[in-house]
This record gives C-alpha cells, structure tokens and sequence, in this order.
C-alpha cells in the first residue's frame, strides 16, 4: 500500500466517519432523554437520500404520503385525552404541517429548484416522521423498562423498512453533490462534497454543543437525561423533552441522507447499516459521551475504509465485531448482573 | 381557608396501604411538620401530594383541585418538593441547577433568573461561592442547601421538605433549620416531614405525627414536643 | 391437561396430515408453525423467563442448519448424524458467543446481540464453506430404512415429535433447581445469588439451551428445505420469532406455539393479500409485523397466552423430614460472627465508617439506627452484595471479606431482603425450595430426561417442612405475590432456613406483618435461636426489636454509637438525641 491509498483511505473514513458521528450524535441524546434505543435511526438516512433522489429527477416523492399517513396516525393516537389549546398545537403539528409539506413539494418538485432547496424539501418531508413516530409508537411507552422500548423500537425499524420498499421500491438511487469542486492539495485530492460533509458535520456538532450548554432548553434536554425525576421536580415535561430530542433525531438523519446521498447508491434499507455504525460509536461512548462517541464514529469510519480495502467482503462483520471488546471492556468496569426489571 | 388541603389520602403498594386516610391541612404562610418513626409513611405522603406516587383521597392546592394533575403542572401551580434524595443535577453546575429550578418562570427571560439567583446566593452564601461547582462533587449539606434553593427558584407558594437533616452532622442541621425558620419571612408556607422531631417541632405552628400510615396525634407544635408519647413512639415501649 | 397430553400429542402428530380431503398446503403451514415453536420455545425460557432478551436466535438456527448440511453434503454422512452436530454447533457457538456477551445486561446484551446478527449474516454470506449468499443446496433428506420423508405429511409428524420433545423437555428443565435458578433471573438475580446460585452459569445454561432448540430447528429446516442460504438467519428472521414470543405471552411456553401459529398464519395471508393491494410484490409483510409487535407491547405486554388460560393448578405438599443432610447444630453462645472496623466509601460518601460486632450461636442482635445512620449498607457489606472498602469479616473463624453472596450461602449465611425479592411468576414453595439450591446435585442434564425427580422430591419436602416451621404451609401452591407483604417476608425467611443457614440475616422482618403475626414471629425466631441458630436483624418496629433481641447495636452516621441491652440501650441520651435529634 502506498501513501497515496492510504491518504484515500483515510479521507473516506473521516469523511464517512463524520456522518456517523452525527449519528452517534442523535442516538446519544435520544437515549439520554427518552432512554429509547433509536434503530430507525437509519430509516430517516435513507429516507431523505431517497426523497432528495427523486426531487432531483423532477419527481413527486413518494414519502409525502408516508408524511401524511404517518402525522394522521400521531394524530390519533395522541388525540386521546388532549383537549383545548393542546388539540389545536396538535392538529397544527400533525395535520397542517404535513399538508404545508406537500403543498409546497407539489408546487416546487416539477419545477427543479436546484440541489440546496431539495436538500432543504427533502430533510422537511423527513424530519417531522421522527416526532410523529414518538407519539405514535414510544410515548404511550413512557414508562416501560429500557428494554421494551428497544423491541419496539426494532418493531418500529421493521416495519419502516417495509414501508420503505413499498414507496421507494427496491431500486437504488443517488442524488446530486452540493459541490463538483474537485481540489488537489499535493498528492491528496479532495471533493467538495466531502468538505461540504466535514464542515457541515462539524458546524452542525458546534451548534449543538451550543444549544446543549448555553440555552434553557437545551440545559433542560440535559436535565432530563441526568435526572428523570429531578427534571420533572423543576417542571420540565418529560414528553415534550421526548418531542425535541426525536424531533433533532429526524432533522440531523434526514440531513445526514441528503449528504451522503451523492457519495453512494442509496437503497430503502442502506440506512440500517448506516444508523448501525452511528450505534457502534454510540455506544463505545457508553450512550452518555458525546465527544467519545464523535471520535469512535471517526474510527469506525477509517476501519470500516481500510478493511474495505483489505478484505471487502467482510467488511460489515469487521466493523461489527469491534464493538464486541468495547462492550465487553464497560462491563468488566461495571458489576454485571443486576436485577434486571 | 387553607393553602393545601390533603382529605382522606390513601397510598398502596401492591395491595397494602402505606398510608391511610390521611387529612392535613396547611394555611399560607405556615410551617406544619409531619413527624414520626422511619416507615411511618411520612415520604410516601409527601410524593403523593407531589404527584410522583398515585393516591386515594383529594389534595386541593389554593383553589384548584390537583388530585389528577401531573408533577410538573404541580409545579406550575406552585408547589416545589425537595424530596429527600434530593434529586439534583449532578453532573451541571450549582448555577445550572439554579437556573433550571425557575423552569416555570422561562418566559420572564434571563435577567429575571439572574435576580432570582443572586436572592438564592443571599440566602445562602455558601452556594454563591461555588456556582461554578458540580453539583455531584458537594458534600452532603451543601446539597441540601442547592436542593432547597433550587426549589425556591421556583417561587413556589408551598414548599415541601423531605427530611432536610437526613445524613447531616448536627452543625449542619442546625443551620439548615434555621434557614427553614427564617424563610417564614417570604411568606411562603412549608410542610416538612422530619425524623428529627425535637427541631421540627422546634420551627413549626402546627404538627402531625404519623405512625403505621395514620395520623395518631396532632396539634399545636409547643405542645407535642412536651407530649411524653413522642419518645415512646421513637424508641418503643420498655421490655415487660 | 393431563400427565400423558404428550402420547395424544405425537398420536395427532401421526394422524392429523393424513385426513382425507385435507389440503397439503395446510400441513406444510403447520410444518412452518412447529419449527417456528420450536425456536420461539427457546426465547420463551432466554428473554421470556431468564430476561435476557436476544436478537441473534436465527443465527443459531443457522449454525444448526449450515452444521448438518456440511456433513451430508461434503461428507455424506447420514442427516441423522446431522442431529446431535447441529445441536453441538449450535451449543459450541453460544458457549463461544455467551462467554464474550452474556456479562452484559439489559439493553446492552440485546444490543450486542444485533450485533452478532448482522455480523453473523455477513459472515455466513461470504464464507466459501458455506458457500457464501447461494448458500448450499442439494441436501438428503432425511430417510428411514429406505422410506425418505419428503412428503410434508411426513415432516409433519417428525417436526410435531420434535416440538412435542421440546415442550416436555423445557417443562423438565423448568421444574427443577437449574429451572429455579432460571426463573429468579428475572427479578430475583439478587435473592437468588444470596442462595448459592451461580448466576452466571444459570444465564449461560439458558442462552446455550435456546440456541440448542435453535440448532435443531435449523436441522429440520435444512433437510426439509433441502437447501439453506444466510436469509431466514438473518436479524429480521430474529425480529419475527422474538414478535411469535411477544405476541403469545413472552413467559409461557404454550404461549410460543400460539404466536408462532399466529405469526406464521398471518405471514402466509399477508403474503397472498398484500401485494394485490399494494399492486406490487415484495416483503411488506414485515409492515404489518413491525407495527404488531409495537402494538402488542402497547396494549397487552403480557401476550395473549395469559388472556386464554389459567395458570396450573396446585400441587399438594405435605411436610415431612426432609432427607436432605444437614449442618451440625452450635452450641448456643459459641462465637459465629466477628466483624472487625468494617467501612464502605461509596465515591466520596461514607456509608459505614466503622462497624464492628460479634454474634454468637442462638443470640439475637437487633441492629438499629435512624435513617441514613448505614444500617442497609452494613447488611449489604455482611451478606457478600457489596464489598467493603476496609475491615475484616469472620465466619466462624473462616475469613469471608470481600467474598460474593454465593460464597456467603455455601458457608452458611441467609438472609431476607428489606424490598421482597419472591420471583413474581412462581408459587410460594417453588421460591421457597430457591433456597435449597445448593443442597441438590442434578445437573442440567439430568433435570432434562427427568432424572432428578428423587431429589427434587427431597428440595421439595425440605422446603414445605420450613414452610411449615414458619406456618405458611397452607399457601404453599399459592403465587408467591398474590400473599400480603407481610407474608411475602415470612416466605423469605423461609426460603433463607432452606438455605440450612449457622446465621440468619433479617431485614426488617417485621414490617407489614401484624400484630399477630409479630408475635408468631417473635416466637419463631426464638425457637430458631434456641436450636443454635444465630440470628442478626435490621427492624425500624422498636416495639418489636425490643422485645426480640438479646443484644442491640445502635448506628448513627456509619459508626457504632451505642451496644447493650434493650433497656439499657433505650435510655442512653447518645441514642435518644441520635432518634429525636437535638433542638435546633
């Protein structure tokens, strides 16, 4: 190998690594907060890539309807015991939002606005499924242990993944890069989009470590996450924590979708894998570290990059079996059986 | 008229009663303590009234029945435990604490939460020294002192004080009560529920002790502290 | 149900398919549904009951299915001889797997299965040996002399014995000590350890023989398919049999034979139905089961086994000697107990400063303090849950500190929780007979081909003669938390005397109980203590202790502030100003 591959490689996992770190970013406050283990993380990656895809070739996406249908079914699942005000913010989130969505999609998707706006139309089709999907599926959950929130989870992923084949079909697309720009720097050539990716990536970590340390909101995001009770005590609703933390899930999945869109061909289920790296990193940073599990999703990047290199065919187990000694090495740190209820 | 009225509280778990029937009333701007021995049910009754257990019976606050509101619109009506775990933040700042216990107040903006902190440093100055202090690397006092002004950062009309002496050397739990005796001067009234009934009923108008889940004595607080019975009641009755 | 159900069972196994006028694709539906059981059975006792829950059940089905392809097509060997390779492969791999995964718990575990899953399927996918995504095909089918069982209505009635085997033999599993052990893990781990289980070891038994079910699930399906690739081992593959397990009644075995028949009935509708109505093709089916198993959780997390049937009837129990050997009685008043400076640092906070005490054979010492002086945090320190920071532990001269609470029951320490810990799912005397684990001897094994009946016979007079001792008898059949509080505690310190303790740790015995009850409590513990037993409780009922105990220790701040006699004791102005604090 020479230093011209390896450089190659190296800018692939960082590059790649940066997605995951957004990832690792989301699935560490959505747990935090609702203690929800977010599979269909992914979901939102390759739902977003797809919708961006198909906006680029003059399409109506498909996923308006899942949009519709899925703030329809939140609707009535929450509207249960909401009553006044609550029912009109409701309806306003569940029902006008999407109708909004897909006004403006059906005025401005034949139209080809150009990469930023349907990157910008892709992530607001996306986005709001995150929410929708916490009334529906985990809020009625709340008080459920861990575990039952991860098989309803996986539950939700699944049937997400159906969804998908069915809107999106079994075919692969790509969508267009923010930028052709190709630089060479000496030996090592960078794309644009790739710094489009680092720099958003990284401006995008900035602005949250900003929303979590220096707003009221985002220091009651915390709160709830360090103290479920304690948070609850002061005032802070535990549900409408649920609410932002999924809601800042679905917009940073859904950016994370329109970003790699161009590097590779996106599949409805390439997210899964992709929201699975998210969780080895995620979860190398004990689902509590957010800068821990920044740096593992870099290492993942560049191992999942090199053994791509080496051994493609098993480049999925590699990347996988790493987070075996990591997990193995947090439980030799804690006592291992507990009581578990 | 009362500020808190609690009628016929029932608290179960898993089919036995750990509290019953219990009926207190609290007038603003008054300290009523519950005492009594450990298991006695005094915290039970406290997290019912907060909302954080479900109960039996009817708890009415000013003039607004909340016997099926949530905590936080507890919270919101004007209501603030200090639970006896005391539930802090322990990895943020005593600051971030503050700050985060006049959640309800978030719309008057930050300056408001600035004068409302600089009021909890006054009272107490140990905390003003350590703002930028995690709250889980502070002894045991000065979390007491952080819970409690955490939950007056709320500006609540009651106050409920779950064993505030719980762990904490005498020097301590002297200055602790005699910030509680001195809040009287805010007008906002306390219920506290303490183990240490000498100094509870040392501060407080009126009293409650509870044994086995009922409220056995009740009255004046000066008189109960010379009432034989309260000693009986914490070290049992002499071996035959 | 009766006791020979199973000879019914395998005689309709026989007979069913052969109806006249019964479609074929029905009994290859049903052939569908048992090897779904068979797996979803193994769930049952790993998630359902043992609490582990795992997303990685499919992949042992394929080390069982890819094991016995191996054989008969590189090898030729016979696919009998597939069976016990692909339990052994299945077996070795969760040994392997469990050894790596199974010290985690809770979500973790369940994360780092999906893990396994993934990684798994990628491996059986691109491994030349089996033959990576074509996977292998061209395997025998399985023959009798010269007969094959290619018609399904054949396979019905090997894959119907096959589940009717797995039934009987969790069954077997399940009613015995190891069975026990498995049953506590759910909420009982901690009570369960303080009798001497390994609680490790139970977990690996149940993971291994979940995997087991799976292997031979995977044996069927390799010669009944004739063909295996990595797709029906894959994570969704997992995600539907744990959905069979969630939608039956994730604890009861029937209930996995219900979701499994459910599961795959309506994946055989879905599948007819959907793509007409969706006017394409493809797997949507897993819509429809993503949202189910959400649902499920929703609205009925138990399943729906325990909406359809009752749970067993009673046995009967009679207290009798129990041949169980046991340890030589003390003489009162010879020294059991010597704890020397005791201290417990929890990160800055100190528990327990100082503690020391002595306990003799037949003394009764009440250890007593306010809230917060320690006194939860010494029993925890005493009893192996915790280990202290300093100090020494003596039993009966042995030097036990710092040894775990298995450690402490084999050497003849019981105890009581403060917070009862009865396994919710098991009748009073099965959580009671918890604690003669350590006095049986079957093994796993054994316990599975029913061998173990003489001795478990023995646990279970032992454990119904202390539940006569402790007059609780009359509820022996009853579910363990259907008794009052108060009762539950007596069932603990039943189930502690079965441990055949030299000490016996009480945690506020007498809380809940009533008056009555106190005294019939008082008079227990006397008896024990007269027969050489050693006895140390933790009560806030001052009545109570003062009346019991022979000796009391008081506690305030993590040290020992007062001993002596109740009536010395109760007039001490240290202990009166520690109860009643001090005036502000």
């Amino acid at each position: 190998m020479d230093l011209s591959i390896l450089l190659i490689l190296i800018q692939d996992g960082i590059v790649n690594g940066a997605l995951y770190a957004l990832l690792a970013l989301c699935l560490v406050i959505v747990f935090a907060v609702t203690r929800v283990i977010l599979i269909p993380m992914g979901e939102f990656v390759s739902f977003a890539a797809l919708t961006y895809a198909a906006l680029d070739s003059g399409q109506v996406p498909a996923s308006l309807l899942l949009l519709a249908g899925l703030g329809a079914a939140a609707f009535l699942r929450a509207m249960w015991g909401t009553r006044g005000r609550a029912l009109m913010w409701l309806a306003l989130e569940t029902l006008v939002l999407p109708a909004a969505i897909a006004g403006i999609t059906l005025w401005l998707a034949p139209l080809k606005p150009g990469a930023a706006v349907q990157a910008l139309l892709a992530m607001a089709i996306t986005a709001p499924l995150a929410p929708y999907l916490y009334r529906l599926a985990f809020q009625p959950l709340a008080d459920a242990s861990v575990l039952v929130l991860l098989i309803a989870s996986v539950g939700a992923h699944l049937a997400l993944g159906g969804i998908g084949l069915l809107i999106f079909g079994p075919e692969g697309s790509r969508g267009p890069a923010f930028s052709d720009a190709v630089l060479s720097f000496g030996d090592i050539i960078v794309t644009g989009q790739s710094l489009w990716i680092v720099g958003l990536a990284a401006a995008l970590m900035a602005a949250l470590f900003v929303f979590f340390e220096f707003t009221l909101l985002g220091t009651a995001l915390r709160a709830v996450a360090v103290n479920r009770l304690g948070a609850r005590l002061v005032g802070i609703r535990t549900q409408q924590s649920g609410l932002i933390a999924f809601t800042l899930a679905g917009l940073i999945g859904a950016l994370s979708g329109v970003l790699i869109a161009p590097l590779t061909t996106i599949y409805y289920d390439s997210g899964f894998l992709i929201g699975l790296k998210g969780f080895v990193a995620a979860i190398v940073g004990g689902l509590a570290s957010y800068p821990l599990a920044v740096l593992a999703a870099v290492l993942v990047g560049i191992i999942e990059s090199f053994s791509s290199f080496w051994a493609s065919a098993f480049k999925e187990v590699i990347v996988f079996t790493v987070i075996i000694p990591v997990l193995l090495w947090r439980s030799w740190r804690h006592k291992a059986v507990e009581d578990e209820e | 008229m009362s500020l808190l009225q609690i009628d016929d509280l029932t608290v179960a778990y898993g089919g036995i009663a750990a509290v019953s029937g219990v009926s207190l009333r609290v007038a603003a701007g008054q300290i009523v303590t519950v005492i009594g021995p450990n298991g006695a049910g005094k915290t039970t009754i406290l997290a019912a009234i907060a909302g954080i257990l479900p109960a039996k019976g009817r708890v009415t606050l000013g003039n607004a029945d909340i016997t099926r509101a949530s905590v936080e619109t507890r919270v919101e009506r004007g209501m603030s435990l200090v639970p006896e775990k005391r539930e802090l933040f322990p990895t943020m700042t005593v600051a971030e604490n503050l700050r985060l216990g006049g959640f309800r107040h978030r719309a008057e903006g930050r300056a408001a939460s600035l004068r409302a902190m600089d009021e909890c440093y006054a009272l107490f100055p140990r905390l003003a020294q350590r703002r930028r202090q995690l709250a889980g690397t502070m002894s045991g006092g000065e979390r007491q002192m952080l819970a409690m002004a955490r939950a007056l950062m709320a500006r609540p009309a009651l106050l409920m004080l779950d064993e505030p002496s719980l762990g904490l050397a005498p020097l301590i739990v002297r200055d602790i009560f005699h910030t509680i005796a001195g809040l009287r001067a805010s007008g906002v009234a306390i219920l506290l529920v303490e183990q240490n009934a000498r100094a509870a009923l040392a501060i407080s108008d009126h009293a409650y002790v509870l044994e086995m889940g009922r409220v056995t004595l009740e009255g004046d607080s000066a008189q109960l502290a010379a009432d034989p019975r309260i000693v009986s009641m914490y070290l049992g009755t002499a071996p035959a | 149900m009766t006791r020979h159900w199973w000879v019914l069972a395998l005689v309709l196994c026989a007979g069913l398919p052969w109806i006249p006028g019964l479609p074929l694709f029905w009994v290859t539906l049903g052939n569908g549904i048992g090897m779904s059981a068979i797996i979803a059975i193994g769930l049952v006792v790993l998630t359902g009951i043992g609490g582990m829950t795992s997303f990685a059940q499919a992949s042992f089905t394929g080390f069982g299915a890819y094991a016995t392809a191996i054989l008969s097509t590189q090898y030729g060997l016979s696919p009998w001889l597939g069976l016990p390779v692909a339990m052994a492969a299945a077996a070795v791999a969760a040994l392997a797997i469990g050894a790596i995964t199974l010290r985690l718990s809770g979500h973790y575990l369940a994360l780092c299965t999906i893990a396994w899953s993934v990684s798994l399927f990628y491996l059986f996918g691109n491994l030349d040996l089996v033959g990576r995504n074509d996977g292998i095909s061209g395997i025998p089918p399985l023959s009798i002399g010269g007969l094959k069982l290619i018609d399904v209505r054949l396979s019905f009635t090997l894959i119907g014995a096959a589940l009717v085997v797995a039934v009987v033999a969790t069954g077997n599993l399940l009613n015995s000590r190891w069975g026990r052990a498995i049953r506590a893990l759910r909420g009982g781990a901690v009570a369960a350890a303080s009798c001497g289980v390994n609680v490790a070891q139970a977990r690996m038994l149940a993971f291994v023989y979940a995997a087991i079910l799976a292997g031979v699930a995977g044996w069927l399906f390799a010669h009944l398919q004739r063909a295996v690739n990595p797709t029906p081992f894959g994570l969704n593959a997992s995600i539907q049999y744990l959905l069979m397990t969630v939608v039956g009644g994730v604890a009861h075995v029937p209930g996995a034979i219900l979701g499994a028949a459910l599961v795959v009935l309506v994946n055989d509708r879905l599948q007819d139905w959907l793509p007409k109505l969706l006017g394409t093709s493809g797997n949507f089916e897993i819509i429809v089961f993503g949202g189910l198993l959400v649902l499920v959780l929703q609205v009925a997390p138990q399943g729906l086994w325990p909406l359809l049937a009752k749970s067993r009837t009673p046995r009967h129990h009679k207290a009798q000697a129990s041949p169980l050997p046991q340890r030589a009685p003390r003489a009162p008043g010879a020294p059991i107990l010597d704890v020397v400076g005791l201290r417990k640092n929890f990160g800055g906070l100190v528990a327990v400063a100082d503690l020391s005490l002595t306990l003799a054979a037949g003394e009764i010492l009440g250890l007593i303090g306010p809230n917060g002086a320690g006194k939860s945090t010494s029993f925890n320190l005493l009893t192996g849950v915790d280990q202290p920071s300093a100090g020494t532990f003596r039993l009966a001269g042995q030097d036990m500190t710092g040894q775990p609470a298995p450690a402490m029951a084999r050497a003849g320490v019981a105890r009581s929780f403060q917070h009862v810990k009865l396994v919710a799912s098991m009748s009073v005397i099965e959580n009671v007979a918890i604690g003669a684990h350590l006095r049986g001897r079957a093994t796993p094994l054994a316990a599975l081909l029913r061998l173990d009946r003489a001795e478990e016979a023995a646990l279970f007079a032992e454990a119904a003669r202390q539940l006569d001792r402790v007059g609780l008898l009359d509820l022996a059949d009853r579910p363990a938390t259907s008794l009052a509080l108060g009762q539950q505690r007596i069932v603990e310190i039943a189930r502690a005397l079965c441990v055949d303790p030299a000490v016996l740790l009480l945690d506020e015995p007498a809380a809940g109980l009533r008056h009555a009850e106190k005294q019939a409590l008082v008079q227990l513990l006397r008896h024990l203590a007269a027969d050489g037993m050693a006895i140390l409780l933790v009560e806030h009922d001052m009545d109570f202790v003062m009346n019991l105990a022979d000796r009391l220790v008081v506690m305030d701040f993590g040290t020992r502030i007062a001993e002596g006699a109740p009536a010395v004791v109760r007039n001490d102005p240290a202990v009166i100003e520690a109860y009643l604090g001090s005036p502000a």
